[in-house]
């Protein structure tokens, strides 16, 4: 790759420091970097201690594990949010639009702009949620937006995550930090807060209630202390002030969902389920599923509760329907889209998969519907026998591939071992959808901590920072 | 509070409470066994009394053999695969709290969590002469998350469990240490009032905190009548099980809900024994007799107060492993 084109976070092209890093640089450049070697191990005991981990699947030995923290801060000045904010607004409204479409007249699909058998032969569209109508129309209350920037103005969307998306007590968490490591930092920016997510969340879950409840009853669904995410199941619903259950402490009695209490059953109105789809009933989905409630689908379809995120909303967070969502952002909301979508090849498609197994090298290969960056291919950081494999899976089933260009991801600068060096970075906001489409100002910047490496995902040795946006 | 809830506290609870309790133990054996005593067995019978206070005498002799002071101390206090150990009940009752950490403070999860690590950075750098610190700290660590949690957490029914978690295992602890105790120092009934060691009673008495009571109380020769008396019968002597169970009752009675009509009642019964109960008449007809009735009750208080309030579980509860108390092995076992 061509390291000249790479859009650096901190400094222009010309080598200049950017306006909004100044004080941020001239106090990294002030500092010996032994001292900020110290604060990395500090905020690494307070993540520690805090218990603020995650399990990596397949590893037995590291039940608990800390996402790697960088103290150097990734920041946006006002302008630059302002465009993301808008463009994550639009982005999330039309895909919310989209899926109350295809689960009631699919006017998207009878005007010819996104094939029938991309939405209704897809493995993740629910037959059962046809016809459901849900409060607000919104099916992705919580919706992450993975990010990445190539140019100053020129953001590309990577995916969207409209199941279980996670990592916003990282978000969190990592401001803390930063603030118990560098108050001095904030004294002299204007950093805009973020802390208020879990109530923002919390309004959101409550607009998410069925009709005609007084004062709705939320929790939060976790699959348990084992799934990698927990810490940040139990994050949430303590900051919320709800409980957080599993789904042997609810039962569905007459199309009511209840939870166990030491008073007896009380009745549940809106459950921020962190439990995939297929997990969630045993009667309707995987009937080998011990984390669900037997009965919550009927519960939820005939009205009796509400689910955050609603079912089925993995068709559209699909990374082939992907392809489409500027298509749904015209068609449902009659704008131009502002962020974004990066050039897909679609390896079902006869000539698509031909370019792209020619080019394999070159390209970055993912599975439709994976996430959390497991199973993909990065072809520019691969040996020739990982490409070799590789490609025997594609050539099994085309259709469950998709490729893009190997984008040139804006790198921030971040401490490793050897001082302080580029390295390429993500950002994933989350956007809130109830009566209105909300967002604190911020998401999680995640950063490939391996020199050259593309892949941020946490499960993948990706490590976050802090994430400013200045105000004006 | 939702039932899961509330069991995971109790039983949070509940091993941080037997992790100090059996850090006592060890750390009286320890202070006993520096005494000289050159009579045939008498270690193995001296280091029989923590395997069996703690229910894993049957496990240990498995793996070791006869009971000698390195090995027990290291099987109770830091063997991850003996149930029994402190590492153990460190270990479930950090995994309760992480359980339920959005429902206690972040201090109380900070305490506990930090316990852990600290215990996993020295349980490998740990040996002879720096385990009576070692059984310090988790004193102290225990007395600390007490403190924290009784200065920072909402009064309402989560407390309410801890604090049933707490007492229950309290009861039950003392009432081993008592019953394992007494019958070490006293092979026969004849032998009361005789020739017991004056060292050895006052290790019974320091390990559950009570030798300056004693002497306060009664200001007179340790008799194993007034032992027993301050240890079951004495209400304002913190780890006795009448003041244990005054604080279980109590606790039962302000727990929001109408479930718990049978708990209530088993405590209130057990509770009014030990009030109006006199040491001579438990004497009369065994102390043992009478500790093995009373851990019986108050396992199926236990038992009553799960059916009512809490959930079934199973990962994260263990209840104490079955461990009924045989004096047999004291005679026997140490003869390989």
């Amino acid at each position: 790759m061509n390291k000249v084109t790479l859009f650096d976070e901190m400094h222009s092209p010309e080598g200049l420091v950017r306006s909004q890093y100044q004080d941020v640089a001239a106090l990294l450049f002030s500092l010996p970097l032994e001292a900020l070697s110290q604060k990395q191990r500090e905020a690494e005991v307070l993540f520690r201690r805090l218990g603020i981990t995650f399990a990596v699947y397949g590893e037995e030995a590291s039940a608990e594990r800390l996402i790697p923290f960088d103290v150097i801060p990734r920041i946006f000045d006002a302008q630059e949010w302002a465009l993301l904010e808008r463009g994550l607004k639009q982005r999330v409204g039309a895909l919310n639009a989209f899926l109350h479409d295809i689960y009631h007249d699919q006017q998207i699909i009878k005007a010819g702009l996104v094939p029938a058998r991309q939405v209704l032969a897809n493995s993740l569209y629910r037959p059962e949620m046809r016809g459901v109508d849900l409060p607000n129309q919104v099916y992705a209350h919580i919706a992450g937006i993975d990010l990445v920037r190539v140019a100053e103005n020129d953001f590309y969307v990577l995916e969207d995550n409209l199941r279980t998306p996670s990592g916003v007590s990282y978000m969190l968490e990592n401001r803390n930090t930063m603030m118990r490591l560098f108050p001095d930092l904030f004294a002299s920016h204007a950093v805009a807060p973020i802390n208020h997510y879990p109530q923002m969340l919390l309004h959101t879950l409550l607009e998410a209630a069925p009709p005609n409840v007084d004062k709705p009853v939320i929790v939060v669904m976790t699959p348990g202390t084992y799934n990698s995410a927990y810490f940040e199941h139990a994050f949430l619903a303590s900051q919320m002030g709800v409980e957080l259950v599993e789904g042997k402490d609810l039962f569905v009695h007459a199309d009511k969902v209840y939870m166990h209490t030491t008073e007896g059953p009380q009745q549940v109105h809106v459950i921020y389920r962190r439990v995939d789809d297929d997990f969630l009933d045993p009667l309707a989905f995987r009937v080998d599923s011990t984390l669900g409630v037997p009965g919550l689908m009927s519960a939820y379809r005939s009205g009796g509760v509400a689910l955050a995120n609603g079912i089925g909303t993995g068709v559209a967070d699909d990374k082939s329907t992907y392809l489409y969502v500027p298509t749904m952002i015209e068609f449902y909301l009659g704008e131009k889209p502002i962020l974004s979508n990066v050039p897909t090849w679609r390896l079902g498609k006869k000539e698509d998969l031909k370019y792209v197994l020619a080019h394999l090298p070159e390209l970055v290969v993912k599975e439709v519907q994976g996430s959390g960056g497991y199973g993909m291919l990065v072809g520019p950081t691969s040996t020739p026998a990982e490409i070799a494999a590789y490609r025997e899976r594609i050539l099994a089933a085309p259709a469950r591939f998709i490729a893009q260009p190997t984008l040139a991801l804006s790198t921030c600068p971040t401490l490793v071992e050897a001082g302080i060096a580029p390295r390429h970075v993500d950002l994933r906001p989350f956007v809130l959808s109830g009566k209105d489409i909300r967002l604190v100002p911020g998401g999680l910047t995640r950063v490939a901590l391996t020199e050259g490496s593309l892949v941020v995902n946490s499960s993948q040795g990706g490590g976050t920072k802090d994430t400013w946006i200045l105000e004006d | 509070m939702l039932s899961r809830t509330a069991d995971h506290l109790f039983w949070m609870a509940r091993y941080i409470e037997r992790a100090e309790n059996t850090a006592r133990v060890l750390d009286v054996t320890h202070s006993t066994s520096l005494l000289p005593d050159d009579s045939e067995g008498a270690e193995a019978n001296l280091w029989y009394a923590p395997l069996n206070i703690s229910g894993c005498a049957a496990a240990y002799s498995d793996k070791y053999g006869a009971a000698e002071s390195v090995a027990v101390t290291r099987f109770i206090a830091l063997d991850p695969d003996n149930p029994a150990s402190i590492y153990t009940s460190l270990r479930r009752a950090r995994e309760n709290a992480r359980a339920v950490r959005g429902a206690i403070t972040s201090e109380m999860w900070e305490s506990i969590n930090a316990t852990w690590l600290e215990l996993n950075r020295l349980s490998p750098i740990l040996s002879g002469n720096r385990l009576t610190s070692f059984f310090d700290w988790v004193k102290e660590r225990s007395h600390l998350f007490r403190g924290v949690t009784l200065g920072t957490i909402l009064k309402d029914d989560a407390l309410n469990f801890i604090r049933l978690g707490t007492f229950l295992e309290r009861a039950d602890n003392t009432a081993r240490i008592l019953d394992v105790k007494y019958h070490i120092l006293l092979p026969s009934v004849k032998d009361v009032g005789g020739a017991a060691d004056y060292y050895q009673w006052g290790a019974l008495l320091r390990s559950v905190s009570a030798f300056e009571a004693y002497r306060k109380i009664y200001r007179d020769v340790i008799s194993p009548l007034r032992v027993a008396e301050l240890l079951v019968l004495r209400a304002d002597m913190p780890r006795s099980l009448h003041a244990c169970l005054n604080e279980v009752d109590s606790t039962l009675e302000i727990i929001n809900g109408s479930t718990g009509r049978e708990a209530r009642r088993c405590a209130g019964e057990l509770h009014a024994a030990l009030h109006f109960s006199l040491i001579e008449n438990i004497f009369a007809n065994g102390l043992h007799e009478y500790l093995t009735d009373f851990l019986g009750r108050t396992a199926s208080l236990s038992k009553e107060i799960r059916s009512a309030y809490l959930a079934r579980r199973d990962e994260f509860v263990s209840p104490l492993p079955v461990r009924p108390i045989t004096q047999v092995q004291y005679q026997t076992a140490h003869v390989q």
